[in-house]
């Protein structure tokens, strides 16, 4: 073995650094270096994804069959039986979109809330970032939504709908459905250490979120009062952006809806109050985490 | 450079042993300084939010308990150190505040060069995986970035002699074929610093003997390993100091066969007879030697043994607490610490062997001895050692099938064997030799 000989180049300890004494802080949310956070993370959640594509048969296809079977019932629910539905131009398009999009949210938070449990066999015994852990989670959500996109995507151009520019509107308003989803799974995961009911508490939640952000029915359906607080939760007008963009470019835009610019300002302060509160609780609880499993 | 603290300096290290210490005027590559850490360990704890809500007010009890008390320690670039202690000692603890899994309270630790942050075999292998895709998730969360775990892949699995299994799954290896590769990650890291849990007992006895070379190879090449164990086999033969914890303190630093035989008399002493031994009692004391002896082949006791005779050894323990399927395991040791035999014995494990006379001895491999309760315990064996002086001690295991290893080792007697005719080795042989010379 030429153990020794051979000196590896790292995100922060150069050659020459070698000898120098560092303190070392402990275990944290972050540290060691941001290429080995992004190293991991791509790791761990290509890993993840590959492991529930190829890991069955019929991978890709049962991930895809949840979305498009809650999309089959809810159609038909919507469009035959209460017949909302076929006063919206693109109903069809409309709620699955809605359905893949706040699927990402609800599946990958989900996930992120048990993860730092899961993983409990590495972070007892060993030293990494633990952000990476619920970022995975999000990480891996992620690649299944683009997935799921193609998927819409051919349904869009199968419904008669044309490709505009505005189609990539659909980039922002998936990097906002992520930081607002990594944020709360930030939060979760270090929740759940502490109190395990986190979980039961939180399908619930997601549950009465799912049709507190409009997923269903358009938001203008519900009255002025009731829009008026929807309009608090930062998915709703990310969803109505997204319908104005990708399918009816004649919906009302979320600014329109809520009367004015200003009145976006809640759900602006809600969707970064989130984020923010989700990376402070998980870097305070990161030290201790090994501790608590 | 920090200063250079030699042991002798230590806080809470009261006898230094004047072992030689040949990195002396290295550089420092793991400087400790009054590390501290206790631990919370909720009494009551409230671990959902409907018990919160349910008592919004009631607090959060805890009882601490103090896992390190203020560790100074410098160990130098290329030193294999050793770590010993007995459970709960706080060595464990220690080698994760270096690992950075768990935060000290108070005191620092500084460290030149890059630190493998593994402190156990096989940590995060999923599977789920292949063994070629386990290793490049290892080597990334080594610290190698993806073209380096990758260009590593074969070198690993060549140590491992798994070349042929790469595309297996992890869940379709062997236990032994999963510790070999688990190990083989952990020596290619190639790190500057390793930090090593109980490791050493892997594999079958040519991957140990691999192992032996690259430790010693570690050694050799500059590479600062610390390694925790109570394998005190492997402290000696490996470590070039080794630091004994106790009770949260550093009870001793320095030479690995010193430490090692202080450790054994911490830990393995004839237990005072009274209660009065709580201070070093091994967690699970359950049972104290009421007497041992050798007899000659008229049951006179004697003291020591003369070559023609047989060992004939008689034992009476007793039982401190209800023992359920004791095991007792006999060993023997010459005066160089070498194991020479051992073997084990269950009370209970068939009829004919219920020496105990309480009856319950049935053949069912079934049974317990009540608090109070006296074994008597006597074997007689072929003497084939040769001239020297021998130890003999008994490990009390109960009730092996739960799993409950608190083992308790008791110093049974020391014997001399005299009047042997000299042979080389450590026993005798009385061969059936033939020759026959053809041609």
């Amino acid at each position: 073995m030429e153990a020794g000989t051979v000196t590896m180049p790292t995100a922060e300890v150069g050659q020459e650094e070698q000898s120098e004494l560092r303190e070392i802080t402990g275990p944290a949310a972050l540290g060691g270096g941001r290429k080995r956070f992004l190293e991991l993370l791509v790791l761990m959640s290509v890993t993840d994804f590959k492991k529930t594509y190829f890991g069955t048969m019929l991978g890709y296809l049962w991930s895809l069959l949840r979305p498009l079977m809650l999309f089959g019932v809810l159609l038909v629910v919507f469009t035959k039986i209460l017949r909302v539905g076929s006063t919206i131009p693109n109903y069809s398009m409309f709620l699955l979109i809605n359905i893949v999009l706040f699927g990402f949210f609800q599946e990958a938070t989900m996930n992120a809330t048990q993860s730092v449990v899961a993983r409990e066999g590495i972070v007892r015994k060993t030293q990494f970032p633990r952000l990476v852990i619920p970022f995975s989670a999000t990480a891996t959500g992620l690649f299944n939504l683009l997935v799921n996109l193609i998927a819409v995507f051919g349904f869009m151009l199968a419904s008669g709908l044309y490709p505009r520019l505005s189609w990539f509107m659909l980039i922002p308003v998936i990097l906002a459905l992520t930081a607002l989803t990594a944020g709360m799974s930030m939060l979760l995961s270090a929740l759940y250490v502490r109190r395990r009911d986190t979980l039961i508490i939180w399908s619930v939640l997601s549950m009465a979120l799912f049709y507190g952000s409009a997923v269903l029915i358009p938001v203008e359906f519900a009255g002025e009062t009731l829009q008026k607080i929807m309009f608090i939760n930062p998915i709703v007008p990310i969803l109505v952006q997204t319908r104005v963009w990708m399918i009816d470019p004649n919906a009302p835009t979320a600014v329109e809806l809520a009367g004015g610019w200003a009145h976006l300002i809640p759900a602006a302060v809600v969707f970064i109050a989130v984020c923010v509160l989700g990376w402070w609780y998980f870097n305070r609880e990161a030290p201790r985490v090994a501790e608590e499993l | 450079m920090p200063t250079d603290l030699t042991s002798a300096e230590l806080p809470g290290a009261p006898e230094r042993i004047s072992g030689h210490d040949p990195q002396a005027g290295d550089p420092v590559a793991i400087e400790i300084r009054d590390v501290s850490k206790t631990f919370r360990i909720p009494t009551d704890r409230i671990d959902t939010f409907k018990e919160r809500a349910v008592h919004p007010f009631r607090p959060n009890n805890y009882r601490t308990l103090k896992a390190l008390e203020s560790i100074s320690l410098d160990i130098r670039k290329g030193e294999f150190f050793g770590i010993v202690g007995r459970n709960g000692s706080g060595k464990s603890t220690l080698l994760k505040i270096l690992a950075s899994i768990y935060r000290a309270d108070s005191g620092t630790v500084r460290m030149a060069g890059r630190l493998a942050p593994f402190i156990e075999l096989g940590v995060g292998f999923d599977p789920d995986l292949a063994a070629r895709d386990n290793i490049i998730l290892n080597g990334v969360m080594m610290g190698l970035s993806q073209a380096e775990a990758k260009d590593r892949v074969d070198a690993v699995l060549e140590f491992a002699e798994l070349e042929e299994f790469a595309d297996l799954k992890l869940k379709n290896y062997s236990s032994g074929m999963a510790v070999r590769l688990a190990f083989s990650v952990m020596l290619q890291s190639e790190a500057d610093i390793l930090l090593i849990d109980e490791v050493l007992a892997v594999g079958d006895a040519s991957f140990q003997q691999k192992c032996a070379d690259v430790f010693h190879d570690m050694r050799d090449s500059g590479r600062t390993v610390v390694l925790v164990t109570h394998d005190m086999g492997a402290v000696q033969t490996y470590c070039n100091r080794a630091m004994l914890i106790h009770d949260a303190e550093v009870h001793m630093i320095g030479d690995p066969e010193e430490v090692g035989r202080e450790y054994l008399r911490l830990n393995f002493a004839r237990d005072p007879s009274g209660e009065g031994g709580d201070a070093l009692a091994v967690p699970g004391l359950h049972a104290r030697v009421v007497d041992a002896w050798l007899e000659d082949e008229g049951g006179v006791r004697i003291d020591n043994l003369e070559g023609d005779q047989k060992i004939r050894i008689k034992t009476v323990i007793e039982a401190r607490e209800r023992l359920d399927n004791p095991v007792l395991g006999f060993h023997l040791y010459n005066a160089d610490n070498l194991h020479i035999f051992g073997f084990n014995h269950k009370p209970f494990e068939d009829e004919d062997e219920d020496e105990d006379g309480d009856g319950d001895g049935d053949g069912d491999g079934e049974g317990s001895v009540a608090a109070g309760e006296r074994m008597e315990v006597s074997f007689e064996l072929d003497n084939h050692l040769t001239n020297g002086h021998y130890f003999l001690r008994c490990w009390v295991t109960r009730d092996r099938q739960a799993g409950d290893m608190a083992l308790q080792a008791i110093d049974l007697l020391d014997f001399v064997v005299f009047n042997v005719t000299p042979a080389p080795g450590v026993m005798t042989v009385e061969p059936e030799v033939d020759t026959r010379i053809e041609g």
